[in-house]
């Protein structure tokens, strides 16, 4: 089979995948959950209960404010501690309510058993409905809400459904781990998803690093109008863009979304939530979570409860080595550091990796020589020592024409940079303040 | 040979005239006519080309000055009132008087007051650790000690105190342009009003959390307890989200609400010492500015 | 409690660094340095350690009492530079006037503009340029290989571009070509020239190391080497009697030293790939021009020169493909 990948850029970084192989091990709920009523892009939902009640998993306790914004459920059931404001991953205090956990008693609605349903009665609409009931978000990392990517803007034509399997960060496993032991619900999934946008084609993109899944992708695909594509290993090509230019050669215009070019992307996590949340009536309340790190005794991937704090799934993993001097919630690439352990698992964590002290530190920065490296290894053909130095500058309009807000933020830059400049840094800051440049711009 | 010069000296004659009569024309057409006066109130101005008026520079204030009828809001903070008399006194217009301000920093949390529970390892910028997460304290709203505010300060009045981790404002040289007010991403630094022999009485601190969640971030913070409120005679001190701020226009520098403060939030800088005080506050009397 | 570390992502790293790099260009430059002392014995080692040392002593002295900064003397950019500026000095130079090259390299080439990263002109050029206006006898007068323990005593003759440029004057290709040397020994480095630009064969091999250790792309020495071959090679196919063969063109003078570690020099190279073909085709086309029609037999040094004054320009203009269209936006 030939392999394919994304044309421009990119890096191949060591990949460590520590956890793969190991199965999904499910964890019982702590003994207390913190669960944010941010946990995706969009508006904050509002919450639906109050200090004191009694509630049961799958509870609606927040509930979607707006169109880009979802619903929360409980992830346990128990007894609501507080609703207060608590730290999240940047240490910032945000709304959030805090579970004290009390058995395990769920909604009776929700189909627990192991049963595979394939087929369904539902119209496209309805599926979109049960998405949205049951806070589904995108599982890569992005959240964004998965019933609005499901409506295909007027004008517009999905023709193809891509899902995501890529998993190009390394150390991460939970999609693999996903791929290989929730195959048919999967399956199951992706024709879901492919009725609730009409479009008749889905290809499911894995990297050559993973080729028992890709075999078993293939194998049970065949004959189907699902077609399984492995892809040669590069970062970042998870990426949705890079991803679906490697698929289908078509490039996501600058500023756009996939759909400009008849694509809708899921990731593989994302599309069995979907499958949970439609077939199973099971909301979003947990999530597959790869712990991993050089020194960890138990590299594992889990299946965790909304809400658990990191602190827990390290211990389950084993302890926190004494060498421990970074820890990342997500990957390498583009995860983030956390300053402390006490932060809750959310929609959005794919992964908890522990840095070794050898490994944690940056090194001392250099001046730019100019070696062309950052240039090269740009996936959007953007010139990051440019974005950085504008940046820096503050020479913000020249930051805009030169492209800024088309960085995915994919860390390729620093990555590669021999001198060890902060790229991303800058370039991260300029992206933030162009943005303010253009909103306020928009409103006037 | 001779013909030769003359020849010479003939022809860039006529090409140096032919460019002047081009240029003249050239000139006249594409006169653009200033206000005389612009260039004198520019001279004028400070020529510091700070931005505190709020301009790009001295020139565009300049004509902003000479353009406009009234002076509502202009002012070059810089050169204070007598910058703004003389400018008055080319134009024959009036000039609004401000009090001068200065800048001050409102954040106390020092590695002593305020442990730091992480190390921060990247650029070191006060703004990318600020959108990054809440800085090597846990406090969201504390100094992060990379100094922004010394970067861009034009007038050398800011610089990093290496064992407070904080930046110190020298009063002598602060023109109150607003340039570090504007650079510090957690707003931190207030322009308030000067007053006698540079004394000053501000709380320290700009957090909004709840006193318990304040206090265990930083044993400084103003935890909202409203005992200064209370005290203050002349109404100069508000509370709002957890937080008082003492209003540098009405405070008549009583020092009454500085005692009563059980964090020690409240600052009173370059003060003669209390007589009758018993219960002095340690931190009170540390001189912040120079 | 743990302090952890926290840092913006990425948190991974390639691990490669300036020195890395900078080791990387001298260890590929080293059989070139093996058959210059072979060819030059004595001479090649004098003037090359001299070379090296001066440019690091110099940079030291400029940042440590000039810049006031902390000194980055051993990054390996000096040693490179030194080395460099070698390998374009004839052999039997006197060594005082290589430590003037070294300062000139140093000083002026990169520590006025700022240091490493900021210099507009290759500085080992810059050097050698400066001697070869200063002290043009000595910089054209090129000892003949072979001679193991003469230094600045070494007999001199013409390097073959010399001897080209001379004899066309009154007589044809065809009856200069017997005068230079054979293909081979032009390819194994047997003539005279600059120390270090005389074995095409071990620059050759440097090149395929640094292209393998990703140190550099092929697109600058492919593009200015194929200009060359194509350009003098039309001329030739015009007047064979008038017009060297490209093969003699690419094999003599500094054109593989200059194609392979002067104009593919980081700093002062265009930052795109189109931009360094256009580089490279620019360098060949005002090479040939140079050795061709100009009055100097060898153009390199100062075709590089003038596009590494280009080179911003080409920053500034020629931008990478970008990902996906421009659309409209609201």
């Amino acid at each position: 089979m030939s392999l394919k990948s994304f044309s421009r850029g990119g890096v191949h970084p060591a990949e460590h995948k520590l956890s793969s192989g190991n199965a999904i091990q499910v964890l019982p709920p702590p003994e207390v959950v913190v669960i944010p009523v941010s946990q995706h892009l969009g508006a904050p939902s509002k919450v639906m209960v109050n200090r004191g009640d009694e509630v049961i998993v799958g509870q609606l306790i927040a509930q979607s404010e707006g169109f880009v914004s979802t619903n929360i459920h409980s992830s346990v059931s128990g007894k609501v501690l507080k609703v207060d404001n608590f730290s999240d991953s940047s240490g910032y205090r945000r709304m959030a309510v805090q579970i004290q956990v009390e058995g395990d008693q769920w909604i009776d609605t929700i189909d627990r058993s192991d049963d595979l349903v394939k087929n369904t009665v539902l119209t496209s609409e309805d599926i979109r409905k049960k998405i949205l009931d049951a806070g589904i978000v995108g599982l890569g990392g992005a959240t964004f809400p998965t019933h609005v990517k499901l409506m295909v803007p007027k004008g517009k034509k999905a023709e193809y459904l891509i899902v995501n399997g890529v998993e190009c960060e390394p150390y991460l496993t939970s999609d693999h781990a996903l791929m290989m032991e929730k195959s048919d619900e999967l399956l199951a999934g992706i024709h879901l998803m492919m009725k609730g946008l009409g479009v008749e084609k889905a290809i499911l993109g894995i990297e050559n690093n993973k080729p028992d899944a890709i075999q078993k992708m293939q194998k049970m695909t065949e004959g189907t109008s699902v077609r399984v594509q492995g892809l040669k290993v590069k970062y970042p090509q998870g990426g949705e863009k890079q991803l679906v230019q490697a698929l289908l050669k078509r490039e996501v215009p600058s500023g756009g979304l996939p759909i400009d070019v008849g694509v809708v992307v899921f990731n593989v996590g994302t599309v069995y939530a979907a499958y949970d949340a439609v077939m199973k009536n099971r909301p979003l309340i947990d999530r597959i979570v790869t712990v991993t790190g050089k020194s960890l005794s138990n590299p594992s991937n889990f299946q965790v409860r909304i809400g658990t704090p990191v602190s827990y799934l390290v211990e389950k993993a084993g302890g926190l080595p004494e060498d421990t001097a970074k820890v990342i919630n997500g990957g390498p690439m583009m995860g983030k550091a956390l300053s402390s352990l006490d932060v809750p698992v959310v929609k959005g964590s794919s992964g908890i990796l522990l840095i070794r002290e050898q490994e944690a530190r940056r090194k001392e920065v250099q001046p730019c020589i100019r070696c062309t490296r950052c240039v090269g290894v740009c996936p959007m053909g953007l010139e990051p020592y440019l974005l950085m130095t504008l940046a820096e500058k503050g020479m913000y309009e020249r930051l805009e024409q030169e492209k800024v807000m088309d960085c995915i933020e994919c860390g390729s830059c620093s990555y590669t940079c021999p001198s060890a400049r902060p790229l991303l840094d800058y370039i991260r800051l300029g992206k933030a303040e162009v943005g303010k440049i253009m909103r306020t711009r928009k409103a006037v | 040979m001779s013909q030769i010069i003359l020849f010479t000296i003939g022809t860039l004659v006529t090409i140096g005239a032919a460019a002047a009569i081009i240029l003249y024309f050239v000139a006249q057409k594409f006169k653009v006519f200033e206000d005389p006066r612009i260039d004198e109130v520019e001279e004028a101005l400070p020529a510091a080309n700070c931005g505190g008026c709020g301009f790009p520079g001295c020139r565009n204030f300049a004509e902003t000055l000479v353009k406009s009828d009234t002076w509502d809001g202009l002012f070059c903070p810089v050169g204070g009132n007598e910058t703004m008399a003389k400018a008055a006194a080319i134009l024959g217009k009036e000039a609004i008087e401000q009090a001068p301000r200065v800048a001050v920093i409102r954040c106390h949390g020092t590695p002593e007051f305020r442990p730091r529970f992480n190390e921060y390892d990247g650029t070191p910028t006060c703004v990318i650790i600020h959108n990054l997460y809440t800085g090597e304290g846990g406090c969201p709203h504390g100094c992060l000690g990379e100094g922004d505010c010394v970067v861009v300060c034009d007038f050398d009045a800011i610089h990093m105190d290496p064992v407070t981790d904080l930046p110190v404002v020298v009063d002598d040289k602060c023109t109150a342009c607003g340039a570090c007010v504007e650079a510090c991403p957690r707003d931190i630094i207030e322009l308030r009003k000067k007053n006698k022999k540079d004394r000053k009485i501000f709380v320290s601190c700009i957090n909004e959390e709840k006193g318990a969640v304040a206090k265990k971030n930083c044993s400084v913070a103003c935890i909202g307890c409203s005992k200064c409120f209370k005290v203050c005679p002349y109404e100069a001190i508000t509370m709002n989200n957890n937080l008082a701020f003492i209003d540098s226009d009405k405070c008549k520098l009583c020092r009454k609400c500085v005692v009563e403060c059980p964090t020690n939030a409240i600052h009173e800088i370059l003060f003669p010492p209390r007589k009758t005080d018993k219960t002095e506050p340690v931190e009170a009397e540390t001189k912040i500015g120079d | 409690m743990q302090k952890f570390i926290v840092s913006p992502s990425p948190h991974t790293y390639t691990g490669e660094s300036v020195p890395r790099l900078m080791y990387g260009v001298i260890i590929s430059l080293l059989p070139a340095l093996g058959v210059s002392v072979f060819y030059f014995g004595i001479g090649m080692v004098i003037v090359t350690t001299v070379s090296i040392l001066s440019c690091i002593l110099f940079e030291y002295l400029i940042q440590k009492f000039v810049m006031k900064t902390r000194p980055t003397h051993m990054d390996g950019s000096a040693i490179l530079t030194g080395l460099l500026l070698a390998f374009c000095l004839p052999a039997n130079i006197p060594f005082w006037m290589v430590m003037i090259g070294g300062l000139a390299a140093v000083g002026i080439g990169k520590m006025t503009f700022g240091g490493l990263g900021n210099n507009i002109f290759n500085p080992a050029l810059v050097g050698r340029v400066f001697l070869f206006i200063s002290f043009p006898v000595a910089m054209t007068s090129w000892p003949e290989p072979g001679q193991w323990m003469q230094y600045t005593d070494a007999a001199t003759g013409a390097t073959p571009l010399g001897l080209m440029k001379e004899g066309l004057a009154m007589k044809t290709v065809g009856e200069i070509m017997p005068e230079v040397p054979s293909f081979l020994n032009l390819f194994m480095g047997k003539m005279m020239g600059s120390s270090g630009e005389v074995s095409a064969l071990a620059l050759l091999i440097g090149m395929l190391y640094m292209l393998y250790r990703k140190i550099i792309t092929w697109h600058i020495p492919v593009s200015i080497l194929g200009s060359v071959f194509i350009f003098t090679g039309i001329l030739w196919l015009v007047n064979p009697d008038r017009f060297a063969d490209p093969l003699f063109h690419m094999l003599t003078g500094g054109l593989i030293l200059g194609a392979i570690y002067m104009a593919t020099d980081y700093v002062t190279s265009p930052m795109t790939a189109k931009g360094m073909l256009i580089y490279g085709v620019g360098i060949g086309i005002v090479t040939v021009l140079i050795r061709i029609f100009g009055a100097y037999p060898e153009g390199v040094q100062f075709a590089i020169l003038i596009f590494n004054g280009f080179t911003p320009l080409l920053n500034k203009y020629i931008k990478p493909k970008r990902f996906g269209k421009e659309v409209a936006h609201g």
